[in-house]
């Protein structure tokens, strides 16, 4: 085990599977010379060269669409958004060639391809660069998406996508990049795609968190703890696949549910993840399931503003006490 | 402007005549001398081009044109009669594009097209008998009934697909362009698009990357002069397509696409560049579609005249006098390689009406090529 950030976590995962198969390489804004715009691919140039790593023009549709179609060819691409709120020039290539291709081609043509970067929140950067955009891409049959919050979990998923047949829609969260965690060395190290963890046990209420909300429902669980109210704190880590069984055996458990996340709430995952526990585990519940979302707003700029739009381990504490009865 | 000066380009014609009178029957801009001479003038340079070819290879040539052409008919037919369902694109008038480029390449070189392409299927080897197949949604069809007139696949040859978001496969084109350059193979792609497609900022994109980075892409805009129902004139500022390409540094040409040969040999020398120095290529290929945009164009865009003055440039017309008068293949060669061509359409259309549906199962297979258990350790 060795101590790393989620960037480190990230950056070691890409070196082993870039040194593992040849048929992987590396392409997107500023990931070469300069290192990564968020240092995730620092020192890639220098280990693998330019044929390996490859600095784009500003071209998001024309790179992604490269990448599918080298996929289509044989090659194993991961390409890099500087940030997700990016990819929505690229997602008529993602949608429509990378999520499509093997069933419009009756299964002749598979897109083993890695679409990466930070997403969600970042800090004061105001609507178009600060947002969480993971319902768009797990609507789509064809797609994987993924939502690491631990630097082991980045490392594991990653390398998990990156040898995944299916084209992988992997959303770092750009304020956890520094977030420190316990990694195994082993360079053989992978978690599944499709399998949610339980990261806290708990008896009385499941909080159903992923990405930044994982610590933010962590640290609201210790102080919940101390009031008296034991949670169960459960990370999907994959949004598509769902791992919807993890899920609906805590609430069977728990018997009340909280979903923390920082998307907006209309059709949203946690829309998604409530209407499951509905259908599956109606008759276990004993309040109905609360979301705790990002606001209904753009992101805005100013501090205090951008403070009320992504939910806080306050909010998330007041959502347990209210499906509790504790108020 | 006054009437002394030389008359609008036809398209800008037609255009003020849609404006003026919604449907037009106007008489087009067709002066028929100069029609006879450039039609004469189109025959003399396919016989200078056809002694790079043997007789088989101009004959294969002829078989495959024709083939498409008899194809397409029967699609139209089988379209109206109900057998084929949502959009349907046909290739009549563009057939030289295809087989005369296709000719150019080898059967491990990658071709990717629009929705326009049944013929570029079968110009590549795919069977008539799998693309109707296809058409009619049939289990044996190429992409076993799930993708449809606009999304034909074959691995095996080469073809891959059939994308039908307009421009989209540019980028996915330059893609397998940049695979083979990095696995180090001398394979080239052929990438078709039709003329609207190069509005599109996937056009720009590609281009750029291609040339920026020598990916042996040859970049085929079949300039049919209508996307969808709007003429060049209406959605284009600068019509010289070719040209697009000094945009990018990238070598050009401008090809007259009813001339089978024409295309080949200006695919030669596209393909040669892309094998040897892995440069990418753009050929604007002027061209005309016979038919409507799909099946269901009203074609109240252009004029009948319009389609006629093309018509007498149909490039199986020109390829038949130039084999004839060159004494190639006789009439009778000729006529039994349409009975034949005829022939192989006929058992396409049986075979796909007898094939089965796809298995109701088929519904959820091929969704993901690793699928997931969620919850599996």
């Amino acid at each position: 085990m060795s101590t790393l950030t989620i960037r480190d976590a990230l950056n070691q995962a890409l070196k082993e599977e870039l040194a593992r198969d040849e048929s992987v390489f590396l392409m997107g804004e500023e990931v070469a010379e300069y290192d990564g715009a968020y240092k995730v691919t620092r020192g890639l140039l220098h280990e693998f060269g330019p044929k390996r790593v490859i600095d784009t023009p500003i071209t998001e549709l024309g790179f992604a669409g490269l990448g599918v179609g080298a996929a289509m060819a044989g090659l194993r691409p991961v390409v890099e958004f500087m940030t997700f709120n990016f990819s929505i020039l690229a997602t008529d290539q993602i949608i429509n060639s990378a999520a499509k291709m093997l069933y419009m081609s009756g299964g002749q043509f598979k897109i083993p391809i890695v679409f990466r970067g930070p997403g969600g929140s970042a800090f004061q950067v105001s609507s178009q660069h600060s947002q969480a955009l993971e319902s768009w891409y797990a609507y789509f049959p064809g797609l994987k998406v993924v939502m690491p919050s631990t630097p082991a979990d980045a490392k594991g998923l990653l390398k998990s996508a990156i040898r995944d047949d299916d084209p992988v829609v992997f959303i770092e969260q750009e304020r956890m990049y520094g977030h420190k965690g316990e990694v195994p060395d082993d360079p053989d190290f992978t978690i599944p795609l499709g399998l949610a963890d339980v990261k806290r046990e708990g008896k009385d209420v499941t909080i159903v968190a992923r990405s930044l909300m994982v610590p933010l429902a962590l640290k609201a669980a210790e102080q919940l703890e101390q009031q008296g109210v034991s949670c169960e704190v459960i990370d999907p880590r994959t949004i598509r696949p769902l791992d919807i069984g993890t899920i609906v055996e805590s609430v069977k458990k728990t018997n009340r549910v909280v979903i923390a996340e920082e998307s907006h709430p209309i059709c949203g995952v946690g829309a998604e993840i409530s209407a499951e526990i509905m259908e599956r585990a109606f008759d276990y519940l004993d309040a109905p399931v609360k979301r705790v979302s990002g606001a209904d707003v753009p992101m805005p700029y100013a501090k205090n503003l951008e403070n009320l739009a992504i939910p806080d381990v306050e909010r998330i504490v007041a959502a347990v006490r209210e499906v509790a009865y504790l108020d | 402007m006054s009437k002394q000066t030389a008359a609008p380009p036809s398209a800008a014609k037609a255009e003020e005549q849609q404006s003026s009178t919604g449907v037009m029957d106007a008489p087009p801009d067709v002066d028929s001398k100069k029609l006879k001479q450039e039609r004469d003038e189109a025959k003399e340079r396919q016989k200078d081009r056809l002694s790079g070819l043997s007789r088989e290879q101009a004959i294969e040539l002829y078989r495959q044109m024709l083939l498409i052409r008899r194809f397409e008919e029967k699609s139209a037919e089988a379209y109206v009669a109900g057998k084929i369902g949502g959009f349907c694109h046909l290739y009549i008038g563009q057939e030289a594009v295809g087989v005369g480029s296709i000719s150019a390449i080898r059967k491990d070189d990658y071709v990717l097209a629009s929705y326009r392409e049944h013929g570029l299927a079968l110009a590549k080897g795919m069977t008539a008998r799998s693309i109707m197949a296809e058409l009619f949604g049939k289990a044996t069809g190429c992409s076993k009934g799930k993708g449809g007139s606009m999304h034909m696949f074959d691995k095996e040859l080469g073809f891959l697909g059939g994308h039908a978001i307009v421009g989209g496969q540019i980028a996915l084109a330059t893609g397998t362009a940049f695979a083979t350059k990095y696995q180090g193979t001398d394979q080239v792609t052929l990438c078709y698009f039709g003329e609207a497609a190069v509005n599109q900022g996937a056009f720009h994109e590609s281009l750029n990357m291609a040339q920026l980075w020598k990916l042996p892409c040859i970049y085929i805009c079949e300039n049919n002069q209508y996307g969808m129902g709007t003429s060049l004139a209406r959605a284009m500022s600068l019509r010289d397509i070719s040209k697009k390409a000094c945009a990018y540094e990238m070598a050009s040409e401008f090809v007259d696409g009813m001339d089978v040969l024409a295309v080949r040999e200006a695919t030669l020398r596209a393909v040669e560049r892309a094998r040897k120095e892995y440069l990418p290529t753009l050929l604007e290929i002027r061209t005309y579609r016979f038919m409507g945009h799909s099946m269901s164009d009203p074609g109240n865009y252009r004029t009948r005249a319009e389609i006629e003055k093309y018509q007498e440039r149909d490039p199986i017309k020109l390829f038949t006098a130039t084999l004839l008068e060159e004494k190639v293949a006789d009439e009778k060669t000729l006529e039994e390689i349409d009975r034949k061509v005829r022939e192989e359409v006929e058992d396409s259309l049986r075979f796909a009406d007898e094939s089965p549906l796809p298995d109701p199962k088929e519904l959820y297979t091929d969704v993901y090529a690793s699928p997931i258990e969620p919850g599996r350790k």
